[in-house]
């Protein structure tokens, strides 16, 4: 650069607005809900299952939403399949050095892991009636395959996106590595809240939930390192965010992040509110934290 | 492959006539903009403001006056797409609709591109934009249909001073340098080539002759592939997915020992 402007300011915008900015929420709660769901299948108890289930039941709606978010935001989205398929070959279209093209691949097979997932959960809850469904669910070795690989998918989908901003010209997000491990840092802090959030409403009170508060203070302080590694990594880019967009980010730092943690650091402070106060204010967080990485870059 | 064609614009000769934008406007059936009504910028003779995916030729008027206005001089610059040689739009673009010809240039198939705009945000020149019409990411081909049935591109036929010249890359390549010389023979120091070499993003079969910083130009001084950070970023996005993994596992086992302990209690 020898002192002189950053070369990603000659850049354009992309125009990728509010239905991307969606998209990297529900995309990151998705995976974070099936990682959860599966990190509880293989180190929960049994009476944890009612909790995996509900991480299942998350993510492939999510995935669903996911899907509908990109395919709208196409310029030509009845052509939302050339991501998958060469139109004029009708071969395979996969480019693995291509974050947006590997990610496709990504988001469809997560897909079908998460509505197997999906459909295995309704048939243990007796919500739907097909014995042979069961195999879905662990113990078994289709199950345990299911939610390795499908767990692995779902890391894959929550951080891919950080990579794909990384991997244009633009201000910002080409500026630092870190927002990939910053999603995906985000995606399991949100889905821990609406997890605990889903749960606690119902009155669970199974001991997989204790594990999910614990494990809520230490994602949330991992999501701070790394979101102040993020603002460093920038170099002088990060005089950027010295307008509104800092002090929402501000915002989300203290509201965000720093306030649930004292919440569940002191649980009395709001009394019965405590919890879902500490769950929307992670969610309302993570949604904010996006639409600060996408709009501050969008609007250079 | 036939040998690599391109542009060599000598800035120092554009006079700012436009006729290269009309060119290309008229040859590739551009649509006009704001329903044709012409629309003026206020403050510059250029009114057509920016490449995108109406305009593919783009003529920069940049002013350097003094304060007063008794000094100073224009800089215009016909700007089109550089048809990089490592392109980073080709890299990046997930539907192949991107491609790189038998001239060394780089095309977007509109019937293949699904308007998804990674290539906007990897351009590090900022010359892609979607086509309303189309509702496709649209640039400068270097008139491929011209060039199959051996015809010269329209802007370049059109330029009135050759300030934008055609040919094979290793012939303008040799003429951009005997100009160059020229030009610093006759006292012009500040005349250098952009893009000329291999040192910008593999060479830009579109070069210049400048007479100023590229950022004046509003050119990027250091244009980069956005692959550069493929590598750092996924590692760090592994390193993320391991230590939530690494907490998720921890927390949970913990549990189950503490539970363990209670029951032996």
């Amino acid at each position: 650069m020898n002192g002189g402007p950053s070369s990603t300011y000659f850049t354009v915008s992309p125009e990728w607005g509010w239905l991307i900015t969606l998209y990297f929420f529900f995309g990151g709660l998705a995976g974070g809900a099936y990682f959860l769901a599966a990190l509880i299948d293989f180190f929960g108890q049994p009476e944890d299952r009612p909790l995996a289930r509900l991480g299942y039941y998350i993510s492939f709606p999510c995935v669903i939403m996911s899907g509908f978010l990109l395919v709208i935001d196409l310029h030509r989205p009845l052509r939302f399949w050339h991501m998958l398929i060469a139109s004029n070959t009708f071969q395979p279209m996969f480019k693995y050095w291509s974050p947006m093209s590997a990610g496709s691949w990504a988001l469809f097979i997560f897909g079908i892991f998460s509505f197997l997932s999906f459909f295995g959960a309704l048939a243990e809850s007796d919500r739907l009636r097909w014995s042979a469904a069961g195999r879905l669910r662990p113990p078994g070795v289709i199950a345990t395959v299911l939610a390795l690989v499908g767990g692995l998918c779902g890391f894959y989908v929550a951080g891919y996106t950080g990579v794909l901003l990384a991997v244009t010209n633009r201000p910002i997000w080409s500026d630092t590595p870190l927002l990939g491990m910053l999603f995906i840092v985000s995606a399991a802090s949100t889905s821990v809240a609406l997890l605990i959030l889903l749960a606690e409403r119902a009155g669970w009170t199974m001991p997989g939930l204790a594990a999910l508060h614990r494990m809520d203070i230490y994602v949330l302080g991992l999501e701070l390192i790394v979101l102040i590694a993020v603002v460093v990594s920038l170099g002088p880019v990060w005089r950027a965010w010295l307008n509104l967009w800092g002090l929402l980010l501000g915002t989300i730092i203290v509201l965000g992040m720093l306030f649930p943690l004292a919440l569940n650091w002191r649980k009395d402070w709001l009394g019965d509110f405590n919890v879902t106060a500490t769950a929307a204010l992670v969610l309302i967080g993570g949604f904010l934290l996006r639409i600060v990485i996408v709009f501050s870059s969008e609007g250079i | 492959m036939a040998e690599p064609m391109g542009f060599y614009t000598d800035t120092t000769v554009c006079i700012g006539c436009k006729a290269c934008e009309v060119a290309c406007k008229e040859w590739n059936q551009l649509p006009s903009t704001n329903g044709g009504v012409n629309t003026l910028s206020g403050d510059s003779y250029d009114n057509t403001r920016k490449l995108d995916g109406i305009h593919w030729r783009h003529v920069k008027f940049i002013e350097q006056f003094t304060e007063t206005r008794q000094d100073g001089r224009w800089l215009l610059m016909s700007d089109v797409c550089k048809h990089c040689v490592h392109a980073a739009c080709l890299e990046v673009c997930p539907t192949g609709a991107i491609t790189r010809t038998e001239f060394d240039t780089v095309v977007i198939q509109s019937d293949a591109c699904n308007g998804c705009r990674d290539c906007i945000a990897a351009c590090p020149f900022g010359v892609i934009d979607i086509n309303p019409v189309s509702g496709t990411a649209q640039k400068c081909t270097l008139c491929y249909d011209r060039l199959q049935s051996g015809m010269e591109p329209a802007c370049s036929k059109a330029c009135p001073t050759s300030s934008i010249q055609f040919g094979t890359i290793r012939e303008l390549r040799s003429r951009a340098q005997q100009r160059l010389d020229q030009l610093h023979q006759a006292g012009e120091k500040r005349a250098y080539l952009y893009g000329a070499d291999e040192k910008i993003l593999g060479g830009l079969n579109s070069f210049y002759l400048l007479v100023d910083k590229p950022e004046v130009y509003g050119l990027p001084p250091d244009p980069k592939m956005p692959t550069r950070n493929l590598t750092s970023a996924s590692l760090f996005s592994i390193l993320g997915a391991v230590l939530v993994g690494f907490i998720g596992m921890v927390n949970f086992r913990n549990r189950g020992g503490r539970a363990h302990e209670e029951t032996q209690l």
